[in-house]
């Protein structure tokens, strides 16, 4: 689907099937700017790609990068402010900050990427369908979106985690699910939109069926509001899966996770910030960046935007 | 209608009837097609016009099988003598796009902004010939020429946003015409196109006429593109057929008066100044009121209202097609009918005598 264009978009280049004619640079301006530089123009966007793709790869490098060992204690210097050795203190076990930040951002980024593909391969094939069969199938799937979207997000998630029992692995197809009645909504939208358009209906007057109309005509065209779904879902995520672990429903103690540090240093609150601080922080900066990040894709995205 | 054009016929609708279930509670149905019969042979370009509204787009819709299950559709619709009427979906999909296809009126939308131009013409060919990948791309580069796209080679892959309009247009007439349908449906093709581009785009389907034998369908409001373009001329008033006739004889002595006065809405090149020379008002001559609402077909002229040359007759019978009194067309294969108690003649007068005629 969206990697069709993506083959026919690499086959347009200097060394296309085009034949002698097909010279570089003969049609100044045709197309239109990368993603990526126009991504660029928007600075608060490219902030915050720039620091989710940090957040990422923190994650991704998690045990290289580590200054420590998260899980080993040394209670000789058990809640040390930030200094030269722990650059943002210990907590109350000695556990030295920084590497417990990092591999919590690694949990984060587990349950954000694995929730957010969980609720898309259930909610873009059932929103596809509830759009596109809107006699038969769309009441049925908006009757239970509408019930399940009647619960406030987080609700549905501690509810569910509850439910499931607390593991990481739990926690993650809670929210993966709290997450699906968006996905249902913003692609049921899409494709009661796209179906009306002419070359949907000139699709159907060449003989395309349902499957190909969906799959080749709709899905591609949907792809950019799902893309900014899919950003907008990672951070919901993220905090999902901290609340999770505050609450004991997600990563269980001595493994580290965000919410894990905050639910730990609750007691230490006042006597060493640190330990509350710098994960609470975290969650913050890597939630604002991935929604700047979604913002700024959706602008870049809007065919309406400045490149028409 | 005469069998001997219809037995060479590709394309034989017989009494096609479009209707829509109205709301619930409300006005009830809208039959926006009524009785229409008409033939189209190997080569041929029938074009059917009328005002907007008229049911000419419900009617490519109804032979297409594209109507929504809302409407109700009656008569008989055979390609090559195979019925298309209740055929189901799956056997309407192997004949669409194959044996018989369409263009839109709107070339900027009709085409997928995120596919090639190549992929969309490859689609039908893939689907309907079981081409692969590569024969696709390269018998849709073949397609483009065919359709006057120069540079075939790389217009192949190009985004349908790189593109003009009327370059897009033909991209849908290759994809119309890539499986060398038997039939092709043109929706006012060239309604959204500038004039120069207008020209090109119908070129073109008078060499697909010409190469491929194709019958062309070619539903418009545009009187220029019908008499550039077509052979015969089946003018529909609020659903149903109200003349047919050979192209020529259709410009050269109208039948009925609302082609008439379809004609004569059509603006001159120097009837402003013959006006004010004679001393009349320069206007364009129109049809005085609106088309009908058609809630019901109701047993009498559906004109009369705006008719002239109506009397009782008019009011209390409906006239049906049939060639009326006085001198036959140029083409005796083709006859000129028209559904009207008072046929004009040659000229312009109404005739007095065909209720005896009538059965």
């Amino acid at each position: 689907m969206s990697t069709d264009a993506v083959h026919s978009g690499t086959a347009r280049g200097p060394a296309g099937p085009g034949g002698p004619e097909d010279i570089p640079g003969t049609a100044p301006g045709r197309r239109r700017p990368g993603l990526l530089r126009r991504l660029r123009r928007n600075r608060l966007a490219f902030t915050g790609a720039v620091i989710a793709a940090l957040f990422v790869l923190a994650a991704l490098a998690a045990p290289l990068i580590s200054p420590y060992d998260p899980a080993r204690a040394d209670f000789g210097s058990a809640l040390a402010p930030p200094g030269w050795s722990h650059w943002l203190g210990t907590d109350d076990l000695g556990r030295d900050q920084l590497s417990r930040v990092i591999h919590g951002a690694r949990a984060s980024m587990q349950v954000g990427v694995l929730a957010v593909a969980l609720a898309f391969l259930a909610g873009v094939p059932l929103g596809l369908i509830a759009g596109y069969y809107e006699r038969f199938a769309d009441p049925l799937v908006s009757r239970i979106t509408d019930t399940l979207l009647a619960f406030p997000f987080l609700v549905l998630a501690v509810g569910l985690a509850a439910v499931l029992g607390p593991s990481l692995l739990n926690a993650t197809v809670a929210i993966g699910v709290s997450l699906v009645p968006q996905v249902i909504r913003v692609t049921r939208a899409e494709t009661l939109r796209l179906k009306h358009l002419d070359y949907v209906g000139a699709a159907v007057a060449s003989g395309g069926g349902d499957g190909v109309v969906l799959v080749r005509h709709i899905l591609p065209n949907a792809a950019s509001a799902l893309l900014v779904q899919a950003t907008v879902g990672v951070p919901t995520a993220i905090i999902g899966e901290a609340l999770l672990s505050f609450l004991g429903l997600g990563v269980q103690p001595p493994d580290p996770s965000l919410g894990v540090m905050l639910s730990s240093a609750q007691p230490y609150i006042a006597a060493a910030p640190w330990t509350a601080v710098f994960p609470g922080l975290a969650i913050v900066v890597a939630t604002l960046a991935f929604n700047l990040f979604g913002d700024g894709l959706r602008d870049v995205l809007d065919p309406r935007g400045a490149t028409r | 209608m005469n069998d001997t054009a219809g037995s060479t016929a590709v394309l034989r609708v017989r009494d096609l009837s479009v209707s829509f279930r109205g709301e619930e509670g409300g006005d009830g149905d809208v039959h926006a097609v009524d009785g229409l019969s008409f033939d189209v042979a190997p080569g041929e370009v029938l074009a059917v016009v009328g005002e907007s509204g008229c049911g000419k787009s419900v009617t490519s819709l109804a032979v297409m099988g594209l109507l929504p299950p809302t409407a109700r559709v009656g008569g008989s619709v055979a390609l090559r003598g195979r019925e298309l009427a209740g055929a189901d979906e799956k056997e309407l999909r192997s004949v669409r796009g194959r044996e018989m296809s369409m263009v839109f009126q709107e070339p900027m939308t009709s085409l997928n902004p995120v596919l090639t131009v190549g992929r969309q013409i490859g689609e039908v060919l893939r689907r309907h010939q079981g081409l692969g990948r590569r024969e696709a791309r390269q018998r849709s580069a073949e397609l483009l020429e065919t359709v006057g796209i120069p540079d075939p080679g790389r217009r192949v892959d190009e985004y349908p946003h790189q593109l003009s309009g009327g370059m897009r247009q033909r991209v849908m007439l290759a994809v119309a015409v890539a499986c060398d349908p038997a039939v092709l449906i043109a929706d006012e093709p060239t309604t959204a196109l500038d004039v120069t581009v207008q020209a090109g785009v119908l070129d073109v389907l008078g060499a697909l006429r010409e190469r491929l034998g194709t019958a062309i369908v070619l539903i418009t409001h545009d009187l220029g593109v019908v008499a550039h373009t077509a052979d015969r001329v089946l003018v529909m008033y609020a659903g149903r057929a109200v003349e047919h006739a050979p192209v020529e004889d259709l410009f050269a002595t109208p039948r009925h008066p609302y082609t008439r006065g379809l004609l004569d809405a059509v603006p001159r090149p120097g009837g402003r100044a013959a006006a004010l020379a004679e001393g009349r008002r320069p206007r364009l001559r129109e049809i005085p009121g609106l088309v009908p609402g058609l809630e019901t077909q109701p047993d009498r002229c559906t004109f009369a209202p705006r008719c002239a040359h109506a009397d009782g007759l008019c009011t209390s019978r409906r006239p049906l097609l049939q060639a009326p009194a006085g001198p036959v067309g140029e083409r005796p294969d083709a006859p000129h009918t028209a559904a009207c108690w008072h046929p004009l003649d040659v000229t312009g007068a109404p005739a007095e005598a065909t209720e005896e005629a009538a059965p």
